[in-house]
């Protein structure tokens, strides 16, 4: 059994006070891989590697380190890690630095804009849970895939798809990465392989799960050096649902190189996840199906990042997908239109000291990353690109009236022959949405 | 590569099952079964393109897949670039996945304004069989043929289910195909042309099966056959029936049906599913907004009877359109006095 050693990939090197993990700390063993065949056993090697460097304070042994001044030498003691032993480099830290940023600032915004009104409908924003969508995406390549659910602006933003694109399709006009058709909840970007946006869950994880078989299937059957790596995201709520099990019963049988990273926020918009699952560890349901799972604290962007080389590595070397538990938390209500008066205020103001973006900054600064000024520099930037991506949206023009008839097939004549017996499609007053329909 | 495929494809004649071999003609007319249409059809176009891959349950090795999980499978691999091909046991199966072959399949061209299209094809028994009960005999026609984004298409001969099964797989959208179990052991005459591996049929165009020009009946699937059969009643007394098979059920081809009733003045439409908001209604509203003034006589809808699928034997026959119900009706249309329901 694994359990013999304990990974305690839960705590690293930041400091967390969170009430969950230490409870969970002291069950003994957080991470349960199924029997040697699956390939498992060097998961955990890896992670058990990554964590000697990185245990907590007092645990570790000395390392020798050149330093300049007894100042940085006692700075460097207390942060409890060296310089060659961090997990980040000063550019990976600052790319992810950025990236949580603009998904916090992006997110605020669409809140702004809403109460404005120049945003409608259903809009869910991500605040809080900004660490698993960097720690993730960041760590992919352009041809990977993400597949995503209604809480999908910063899974869309992580990828690339350009800010001013996902304003514009949340104003809905047709400059937007969808031109506007889609909306909040449904952001596709073939560019960047985001297959959506689904609004009911549990849509996007079979959705998901047929993108990693098209990568098996292209390195199986055309012989294609093909790699890309799908991840599906969801939360707690839709671990409840059937196809959940039905796709990580067949990513499993057939080894497909998928990722499921469960967001678990701890509310199924007004539900809790502690009373409405018999089992609420989540990660325990990957080696039922024959898969690792995995729980991590998904406040913590570098300990989400460790888990998903890893689990991403796997999925890239053939070796099958990964159930991956994020503990994490969303900030603002499942909606803009839930006024978020179900939870629990001590248990928020418990989650905001734990604000992901708050630990980077700290750990950036502690290790000497970067500076103080280095990390303004990055807001100022980010807040002048959403400036400017909310002027590019305010002016972009709303969708011409023939758009309402586009794209409804890949193959026009779909819209079948009119009375005067030639295609629809040909007919140029059904193009341009004068004709009657 | 893919090209060298296709072009050795085309190339070499049709003969490969010994049983059409054994059965060809000295002329170029042969018979084949819907079934071995079916299985020829999808046999070629895997062969031309390799992105085409089969799915379903009991499909092939793939044991243990299911049915809400592997039909939005196949969407996510039609998303990423396969050209699945989806089977249901039958289409009461489907519905278990219908919130895919809608929600994730059939809106996402437009959800994502062209972005990411869906070449997939569902395909799969529809309709009722012999003494399978209820929830095993519903018809879903005129359920999918409401979704903008999807393509219904419903074969009768082995003519149509070739063409039409190659036109879905090589089509651009979802496509939802259906079959009829009861048809599957059907032989119908096929010409050279048919056997072409490149033959297509058009979706959204109706045949029309027979000419005539005193009513016009208009079906799809088995029900055509049924029609046929009552036209060469009503020719025994004197009634000149015109038969369209519909084969596309979205987009539906109002243009023949309406040419149709505009030479004849007279309609009955045929199918096998529930009465209310079928397949036949919409036809109806179709012919009455656009032919009012041609209509010499009320429309006839002929549909399965309002309720669920009975299991014994003599009740199902009775819930189900038969020959002698489409004459009774396309009577009725013509102003002969005929009994309202049957006398059996």
């Amino acid at each position: 059994m694994a359990c013999s050693a304990t990974p305690k990939i839960v705590h690293g090197p930041l400091p967390t006070n969170s009430l969950r993990s230490a409870e969970k700390s002291d069950s003994s063993c957080k991470f349960m891989g199924p029997s040697s065949f699956f390939g498992s056993k060097s998961l955990n090697k890896k992670l058990f590697s990554v964590n000697k460097a990185v245990s907590s304070v007092g645990h570790r042994s000395a390392a020798v380190v050149a330093v300049s001044s007894d100042v940085v030498k006692e700075k460097k003691l207390k942060s409890s890690s060296s310089l060659s032993n961090l997990l980040i480099t000063r550019e990976e830290g600052l790319v992810l630095y950025e990236d949580m940023i603009l998904g916090r600032a992006f997110e605020d915004m669409c809140a702004q804009m809403y109460y404005r009104g120049k945003m409608f409908g259903f809009v869910h924003l991500y605040n809080g849970q900004e660490a698993v969508s960097t720690g993730f995406i960041k760590l992919l390549k352009k041809e990977d895939c993400v597949v995503s659910t209604y809480r999908d602006h910063v899974h869309a933003l992580s990828k690339g798809v350009p800010a001013r694109q996902v304003m514009s399709e949340l104003f809905g006009k047709t400059t937007g990465c969808c031109r506007g058709q889609g909306g909040s909840m449904h952001m596709f970007s073939k560019e960047h392989n985001v297959l959506g946006g689904f609004a009911f869950i549990g849509e996007g994880i079979p959705v998901a799960t047929g993108a990693a078989f098209t990568s098996k299937y292209k390195r199986e059957v055309f012989k294609e050096d093909c790699d890309e790596v799908t991840l599906a995201f969801f939360g707690d709520g839709t671990c409840n649902n059937g196809q959940f099990f039905e796709c990580l019963n067949m990513a499993a049988l057939w080894k497909l190189p998928i990722v499921f990273v469960v967001e678990n926020n701890l509310w199924a918009i007004g539900m809790s996840h502690l009373r409405s699952t018999s089992d609420p560890e989540i990660w325990k349901k990957g080696p039922a199906f024959g898969m690792p799972g995995v729980h991590v604290d998904g406040m913590d962007v570098l300990k989400v990042r460790e888990v998903a080389k890893e689990a991403v590595g796997r999925a890239r070397r053939g070796e099958g997908p990964t159930l991956v538990e994020c503990e994490t938390y969303r900030f603002r209500g499942h909606s803009l239109a839930d006024p978020d008066e179900l939870r629990d205020p001590a248990e928020k103001a418990h989650y905001a000291t734990r604000d992901p973006i708050a630990a980077l900054k700290k750990y950036i600064l502690e290790n000497n990353l970067a500076s103080e000024a280095d990390l303004k520099a990055i807001e100022k930037k980010i807040d002048e690109e959403l400036e400017e991506a909310v002027e590019f949206a305010e002016e972009s023009p709303v969708p011409a009236r023939s758009q309402l008839l586009e794209n409804v097939f890949a193959d026009p004549k779909g819209f079948g022959i009119g009375p005067d017996g030639r295609y629809r499609c040909e007919d140029p007053k059904f193009t341009e949405g004068t004709a009657q329909v | 590569m893919l090209k060298n495929l296709r072009r050795a494809v085309g190339a070499i004649p049709f003969m490969r099952n010994p049983a059409l071999a054994s059965r060809s003609y000295s002329v170029s007319v042969k018979q084949m079964m819907v079934r071995e249409a079916l299985n020829s059809a999808l046999d070629e176009e895997m062969s031309a393109d390799p992105t085409v891959f089969l799915m379903g349950e009991e499909v092939g090795e793939y044991q243990g897949a299911y049915k809400a999980g592997f039909t939005g499978l196949g969407v996510g691999a039609a998303y990423y670039g396969l050209k699945p091909v989806i089977e249901f046991m039958t289409f009461n199966f489907a519905m278990q996945g219908v919130d895919h072959i809608i929600n994730s399949a059939a809106k996402t061209n437009y959800m994502s304004s062209g972005n990411i299209n869906v070449p997939i094809v569902f395909r799969g028994p529809n309709g009722p069989a012999a003494g399978v009960g209820a929830q095993h005999s519903q018809c879903y026609a005129s359920w999918y043929g409401a979704i903008p984004g999807l393509k219904v298409v419903s074969p009768y001969s082995s003519e149509d289910a070739r063409g039409l099964l190659k036109a879905a797989i090589r089509d651009p959208d979802p496509v939802v195909f259906l079959e009829n179990e009861l048809l599957y052991g059907e032989s119908f005459p096929v010409s050279k042309q048919v056997l072409d591996s490149d033959f297509t049929i058009p979706i959204g165009k109706a045949k029309i099966e027979k000419e005539g020009n005193d009513v016009s009946i208009v079906s799809f699937s088995r029900m055509v056959g049924f029609s046929l059969k009552a036209a060469e009643i009503l020719a025994k007394d004197g009634i000149d029936a015109e038969v369209i098979n519909l084969r596309s059920i979205r987009p539906l081809d109002r243009s023949t049906v309406n040419a149709s009733v505009r030479k004849t003045n007279r309609l009955v439409t045929v199918e096998e599913g529930f009465p209310q908001h079928g397949v036949g209604a919409e036809i109806c509203a179709s012919v009455v907004s656009d032919s009012f003034g041609y209509l010499d006589a009320p429309v006839e809808r002929i549909a399965g009877a309002d309720v669920p699928m009975p299991y014994a034997a003599n009740l199902e026959i009775i819930a189900l359109p038969q020959v002698d119900d489409i004459v009774r009706a396309a009577k009725r249309a013509c102003y002969r006095s005929v009994p309202l329901s049957a006398t059996r």
